[in-house]
């Protein structure tokens, strides 16, 4: 292969077949989901014309966040191959012992915050220890996680029946604030797309000092692009009702931060090697039990913090806060945005993109006010045709490989 | 062809396996040199995987002499062996399938920057691994999963070869593999020839020990059963020789000759 010419014709021609070598190759990578997102709105939107209110979309764009982080730590079990059944119960667990402790025992929110995440964590240290180091499956420890942490979480609780949390407090305000500020949606946008591009620009800028192939400059561009329409389009729909609300500043950040481990760091190099061969990994001299452990130590602790969500949305917390809905939804969320559940193939954009499809259809159903059975029965219409996608592109990959 | 007169790479004697009740091998020897492929042949259970085994550390010998370029050595654990430059692509490859070729040559001994990858110094490196041993790959970011099964056996070798070992031990690197991609493989075999690598190949087909190999080492039942030159013995001598029809004078003889 030569050094990149950069004529945009000859950039033209690989951006081509850079697109025919990913559907070839049996990756379709975010488009089958957002083919699905563009018309389940166009949908909801014909049926109701509120649907793709600024009102509508600000809001969804809050109810998102709590199962969105949960479904961001599912991603990370999900891409070592496992299962964990147990995040609705540990994130019902996490608000409950928030809530007794600021509430009730007068602990003042930061610890009592930091105390909820950390005992997600260190319910995902047990649920790694007796995956990974004696060997039971996850499906059977995360299940006994489900209904235990479950138990503990109504054994704190049983007490008090709902705690209602403070207005004015941190956690209140995770899900209640808003940047009305015009300039902060739009700067946040612009910094984003920015960002994305520089990033990329300074990348093909290393690859030619190395004399290796870059991605087209038209590739970087046309992404850039996407990004910035659909940057600014958020941007300026939210400064139509509240402005940036600050759940979903806080939920992307964590998706930019995650998705920058996962993909550019040796441990989340590590985490996708263990979802392609757990041999390989382990002869290629990687601590297998450690970097399964860890997985489940971000699914719980991550099952935690959006526990906090939460309960912020409805700025309390009671015995009925989890619900296998929860559960269902966060792991549907991160299969149906691309997160293979065979492992090793995914990325924490998935579950953006797999929870804005969830509750769109949640949010939908609502508007034109008929029965959740309509809404369990498209959500799980929807998830089956994820899996399908993500097993024939498995199949599609195999045979390319046969051929 | 006369063995050159250096000291070898690689000498083994009097190596004693034992796996309880069975003795996998019993005063094995085995001399290899640097730029020679010796063909490592037997029947199933004759003791070739253990020999492989023995010499890269995974089931140390129980007694033997080992010499590495003339100086004795201890290998007792995979990472005596790799510290010396003995490199082993196992039967399984051990790739991870959704890894890119890059990823996976690169697995658990990445190029960082304080844990972060230095993704286009390894794509870098990768490439000029590739390019010297004229292995053609498509595109080094595709999953392996969606490569052949001669390219998954080269980015395997290639993955062995990043550390510049010395020699290079290769398990049945053709068995699963039709006839274009076995050929692909033996030329990567003569490459590492070439460039005055020690080469270990066990096999099970005779054809391809005749096309690559210098020498053929045969073990039967855990013994030496015999040294030959390639270039000057028959098939039917190799094969008498693995199944044990040989143990007659003709090639009693045949086997002092090549051991001369």
């Amino acid at each position: 292969m030569s050094i990149p010419g950069g004529s945009s014709a000859h950039g033209a021609e690989r951006f081509t077949s850079a697109f025919g070598r990913r559907v070839g190759g049996g990756t379709f990578g975010a488009v089958p989901v957002l083919l699905g997102l563009l018309a389940i709105w166009i949908t909801f939107q014909i049926l109701n014309p509120h649907f793709l209110s600024p009102r509508n979309l600000s809001n969804l764009s809050v109810d998102i966040v709590g199962t969105g982080m949960i479904a961001v730590g599912v991603i990370f079990v999900l891409l070592i191959g496992e299962i964990d059944l147990s995040v609705g119960s540990v994130s019902g667990l996490a608000s409950a012992l928030f809530a007794v402790l600021n509430v009730n025992f007068g602990m003042p929110e930061p610890p009592a915050i930091v105390l909820g995440a950390l005992c997600g964590t260190a319910v995902g240290f047990v649920h790694g220890f007796f995956t990974a180091v004696v060997g039971v499956p996850a499906f059977v420890v995360t299940l006994a996680g489900l209904l235990g942490w479950y138990g503990l979480m109504l054994s704190i609780m049983g007490a008090y029946g709902t705690i209602n949390l403070d207005d004015q407090g941190l956690v209140a305000q995770l899900t209640n604030y808003y940047f009305s500020d015009v300039a902060a949606a739009y700067a946040l946008a612009a910094l984003g797309t920015s960002g994305y591009f520089l990033i990329a620009w300074r990348d093909v800028k290393r690859r030619r000092a190395a004399g290796v192939p870059t991605r087209a400059p038209v590739w970087i561009a046309v992404r850039t692009g996407v990004l910035a329409v659909l940057a600014f389009a958020a941007a300026y729909v939210l400064n139509q009702f509240q402005g940036l609300p600050l759940a979903l500043l806080i939920f992307l950040a964590v998706l930019v931060i995650l998705d920058y481990v996962l993909r550019r760091t040796a441990y989340g190099r590590m985490i996708f090697a263990l979802g392609g061969g757990v041999e390989a990994a382990r002869r290629a001299g990687i601590n297998v039990a450690w970097v399964r452990t860890s997985a489940f130590m971000m699914s719980s602790t991550m099952a935690a913090i959006g526990g906090l969500f939460l309960a912020s949305r409805i700025n309390s917390v009671s015995q009925t806060s989890v619900s296998t809905d929860l559960l269902m939804n966060a792991i549907a969320a991160a299969v149906i945005g691309g997160t293979s559940l065979f492992g090793g193939r995914g990325s924490t954009w998935s579950a953006l993109l797999g929870v804005l499809v969830i509750q769109s259809i949640a949010s939908g159903v609502a508007l034109m006010d008929i029965q959740t059975a309509v809404q369990f029965m498209i959500t799980g219409g929807v998830l089956l045709l994820a899996v399908v996608i993500d097993t024939l592109s498995r199949r599609a990959q195999r045979a390319h490989g046969r051929a | 062809m006369a063995r050159p007169s250096a000291p070898p790479l690689l000498a083994l004697s009097g190596v004693f396996k034992r796996f309880g009740a069975v003795q996998a091998l019993t005063d094995v020897e085995l001399e290899i040199h640097a730029g020679e492929v010796i063909a490592l042949v037997g029947d199933n259970g004759a003791g070739k995987s253990t020999l492989v085994k023995v010499i890269a550390g995974v089931e140390p010998a129980d007694t033997g002499t080992l010499e590495w370029q003339g100086r004795p050595i201890h290998i007792g654990r995979p990472h005596d062996a790799q510290h010396l430059g003995i490199a082993t692509v196992y039967q399984d490859l051990a790739l991870c399938d959704n890894l890119d070729v890059v990823g996976n040559l690169f697995l658990g001994r990445e190029i960082t920057r304080i844990g972060v990858l230095n993704e286009v110094e390894m794509e870098r490196r990768t490439r000029d691994l590739l390019a010297t041993l004229s292995i053609r790959i498509p595109d080094v970011h595709r999953p392996v999963a969606s490569l052949s099964g001669g390219q998954r056996q080269t980015v395997a070798i290639s993955r062995a070869l990043l550390g510049a070992p010395s020699l290079v031990m290769l398990d049945e690197p053709t068995a699963a593999l039709g006839i274009e991609q076995t050929a692909q493989v033996l030329d990567l075999v003569e490459r590492l020839r070439e460039r005055g690598l020690g080469v270990l190949l066990i096999s099970h087909n005779l054809g391809d020990v005749k096309a690559v190999a210098d020498w053929v080492a045969v073990l039967r039942l855990g013994r030496n059963n015999g040294f030959f030159d390639v270039t000057t013995t028959s098939q039917e001598q190799i094969v008498s020789s693995i199944t044990g029809a040989s143990d007659n004078a003709v090639t009693r003889r045949a086997a002092r000759e090549g051991e001369l």
